[in-house]
């Protein structure tokens, strides 16, 4: 049994912050909790929290492999956990045919290690070195295909017909993130212990601005912190997301703003809005200015 | 998995926690419950955030349920803690004014710090003034304190006495009355803006305002908290458990909902159009093969040395339904129609084509509303505004609604056409003219009755739903986003 990587929450909270990725008590909790307990982390919330960062984050912190496997629909086996290696079979087939040698020779020889295309999954498992496997956007594979995953994250086991049942080496630390496009299905939810990311409040995204954008003014960023949390506060379509607030510093800063006034904000409302009825919105709502909401959004006649 | 001895206090403590969250409806699982007593074991019990977190994490997996569990949680563990004790306030309050360089406030200081009632020496209009300090700063613990004081000072909490939670609330807040604080915390900061020589600007205004709202906000909070500490230690553990249950947004009542219920639906719906969106769209595309689709055959051959091993078809294109949207926008059922339409528009990519059609005794076509549009919501405020519905007095009227439909927009039902009526059916003992859904059934593909009744009380009083219904393809009840939810999916 490896040992393991942290000693304590405080010890997480801080390695993390050295990465630059600022955790609050609960991620930090969980994270050492799902070292110490050994089990995935289901990582939920808006688009744009960091939930990859967060894996990210922790890889660089343990110094580990990031080994990342992209859920798409249609995602299959072959792509996720192994395949064989059909064209080189069939060239091993073809060569035997001419030289001595029975069936059976052949077919130990062609279902061995060498004929095998590990994916992610596989490499993860199979990796003596430490990774952290992430799993990308888990919410977009069918429900069927979600039971590929359970072996893994309950037994971090991959088991294959012809070779038998391959067991990690070392236990990886597992991030799924999911969107919430769909309700995950109660068996993999069981395996995991589940993280809601939510936008963070002001003082955290402040900090994160000053983290994420060097040179930044202490004012400006909690001037971004404040618009971003009152625009929040709106019924949007699509709130702005902490990578978009930094964006949005980072286009402040270039621009050589100093003090965000009505205007400013207006004329670069596009980077934390991305719909134009959002737009149009925030800008009726806080510049009160009616003529102002018409030049971004006509509207029926 | 580490064993736990039986018996020991940490494993009972646990078992009636679980038990409660069970009785709030929340599914946890044997699992889940063991991986809970594990994680306990990593984390120091003194902490009781990280102790929260970690109960959390092993047994809540559905962030809609985070309110529940957070509300268990709080009314569990409420008492047990040492700094959780009911009776110290007084003592609190004093010390932080002490710590406070205050004018004017030294003679209650020395009070205060005497013990005893110490907090009960301000005057309202102190305390008032206090409150009005720790919103302006932003100060958590005089805020704290300050909840303290105000629950136990206007709450009126008498032990025994059998009503809810939010009738103290309610006699708090209308004590502290925060709205007039909050003009008054405006007005400061607009004056000092100006004497300073730059006036608030729209934007800062909003900002300005936004801050304090917020920690109005989690004063509030701090009472309500309160208000439940003080209620446990009345009641006990179990009984409050009980009474605090809060429905989640999906299971709210459209035609009973508060003020505060109608945001959080309004909330819930966008995110639940884009799963049902995403959804949908799935199911057209997975639902059944289509036919084979030769030249990507051919060319997926070659790899296979032109044997054709892996057959491709087509994808398939199932039709997509028309909606017409008929829907009664009394005052009984408005916001039921709201949601609805709100609904159909949100997923319109799923359609056709969607027509919107208002009634109350009259009727009128709304579908120019919602063209070009983004922000349903603001059509749907047009609807409720402009639509000419009225014919005579304003009271539901389904029969002469129904007729007029029928003759200026009957031709145009077609057998691709879906029609969907929402209403309650309460017709005000006029006719009910349903010869005209019969019509329309015959015409259309479906007709579909959705009503925001309770199903017992369907044809009761005024309600002709029954007689409407033997005419449609469904009548299904719709009280809440989930039931709603479930009908578009049947629907697309």
């Amino acid at each position: 049994m490896s040992a393991h990587r942290f000693e304590s929450i405080p010890e997480v909270r801080e390695g993390l912050e050295r990465v630059q990725y600022l955790a609050d008590e609960g991620i930090a909790g969980i994270v050492y909790l799902a070292d110490r307990l050994q089990k995935p982390i289901l990582v939920e919330g808006p688009a744009g929290t960091g939930k990859t960062q967060l894996a990210k984050s922790v890889a660089e912190l343990t110094g580990a492999r990031l080994i990342r496997l992209q859920c798409y629909e249609g995602l299959d086996e072959s792509k996720a956990l192994y395949e064989w290696n059909y064209k080189k079979q069939l060239l091993r087939i073809q060569a035997q045919r001419n030289a001595e040698g029975t069936w059976d020779e052949i077919e130990d020889d062609i279902f061995s290690d060498e004929f095998l295309l590990t994916r992610p999954l596989l490499e993860a498992i199979r990796a003596e070195d430490p990774v952290v496997l992430l799993i990308d956007e888990v919410d977009r594979v069918e429900v069927e295909t979600e039971a590929l995953l359970l072996e893994i994250l309950s037994d971090y086991q991959v088991s294959i017909p012809e070779l038998g049942t391959i067991s990690a080496r070392q236990i990886p630390l597992v991030f799924l993130t999911s969107n919430n496009t769909r309700e995950l299905s109660e068996a993999l939810k069981r395996r995991c212990l589940y993280l809601h990311v939510d936008y963070p409040d002001m003082d955290r995204e402040k900090q994160i601005v000053l983290t994420k954008v060097p040179d930044i003014t202490d004012s400006l960023a909690d001037q971004v912190a404040r618009i971003v949390r009152s625009l929040r506060q709106l019924e949007l379509k699509k709130p702005p997301s902490v990578s978009e607030s930094i964006d949005w510093a980072r286009t402040l800063l270039l621009l050589g703003v100093e003090n965000v006034d009505a205007e400013t904000a207006t004329a670069t409302a596009n980077i934390l809005l991305k719909y134009q009825s959002d737009i149009a919105k925030a800008v009726k709502e806080f510049s009160g200015n009616q003529q102002a909401a018409k030049v971004f959004a006509p509207g029926p006649r | 998995m580490v064993p736990v001895a039986s018996g020991s206090p940490m494993l009972e403590l646990l078992a009636g926690f679980i038990g409660q969250l069970r009785e709030a409806g929340l599914p946890v699982s044997l699992t889940e419950n063991l991986d809970a007593m594990a994680a306990v074991k990593h984390v120091p019990l003194e902490d009781r955030e990280a102790f929260k977190y970690a109960l959390a994490a092993t047994l809540v997996k559905n962030n809609a349920h985070w309110r529940a569990f957070e509300t268990v949680f709080e009314v569990y563990f409420s008492l047990r803690g040492t700094h959780y004790a009911i009776g110290d306030e007084a003592g609190e309050l004093g010390a932080l004014l002490d710590d406070m360089e205050g004018e004017g406030q030294g003679d209650q200081q020395g009070e205060g710090a005497q013990g005893g009632g110490g907090g009960e020496a301000l005057t309202p209009e102190e305390l008032a003034q206090l409150l009005y300090q720790a919103l302006l700063n932003g100060n958590d613990p005089l805020m704290r304190a300050i909840a303290r004081q105000a629950v136990r000072r206007f709450a009126g909490m008498e032990p025994g006495r059998p009503v809810g939670g939010t009738y103290y609330l309610y006699r708090t807040l209308r004590n502290l009355d925060l709205d007039s604080v909050l003009d008054k915390l405006m007005g400061q900061a607009r004056q000092r803006a100006e004497e300073q020589g730059n006036p608030l600007t729209p934007l800062e205004d909003r900002l300005e305002e936004d801050e304090f709202q917020t920690r109005i906000e989690q004063l509030k909070k701090e009472i309500e908290a309160e208000i439940r500490r003080r209620l446990v230690a009345d009641r006990g553990v179990e009984a409050m458990a009980r009474t605090l249950r809060k429905p989640l947004p999906e299971d709210v009542d459209f035609m009973h909902a508060s003020r505060e219920e109608m945001g959080n639906l309004r909330k819930a719906l966008y995110p639940l159009t884009r799963r049902l969106a995403v959804r949908l769209a799935r199911k057209r595309r997975h639902g059944r093969k289509g036919a084979l689709d030769f030249r990507n055959t051919v060319r997926h051959s070659l790899s296979y040395g032109g044997v054709p091993a892996e057959p491709k078809f087509k994808y398939p294109r199932p039709h997509k339904p028309e909606i017409f949207v008929v829907a009664d926008i009394s005052g009984s059922v408005a916001a039921f129609a709201r949601f609805t339409l709100m609904l159909v528009y949100a997923i319109s990519g799923q359609f056709s084509k969607v027509r919107a059609f208002v009634f109350i005794d009259g009727i009128d076509e709304v579908t120019s509303y919602f063209e070009g549009v983004e922000d349903v919501t603001e059509a749907v405020h047009r609807v409720n505004t402009e639509a000419d519905v009225v014919w005579v007095d304003g009271h539901s009227d389904y029969g002469h609604a129904f007729e007029v439909f029928w003759e200026r927009w009957g031709k145009e039902i077609s057998p691709k056409t879906t029609v969907m009526i929402l209403g309650d059916a309460r017709n005000n003992y006029h006719a009910s003219q349903s010869w005209v859904v019969k019509e329309m059934q015959q015409r259309a593909r479906h007709v579909y009755w959705l009503n925001p009744e309770p199903k017992s009380y369907w044809d009761t009083g005024d309600s002709i739903v029954g007689e409407y219904a033997t005419h449609c393809d469904g009548a299904f009840e719709c009280r809440n986003l989930r039931q709603l939810e479930s009908f578009v999916d049947h629907l697309a």
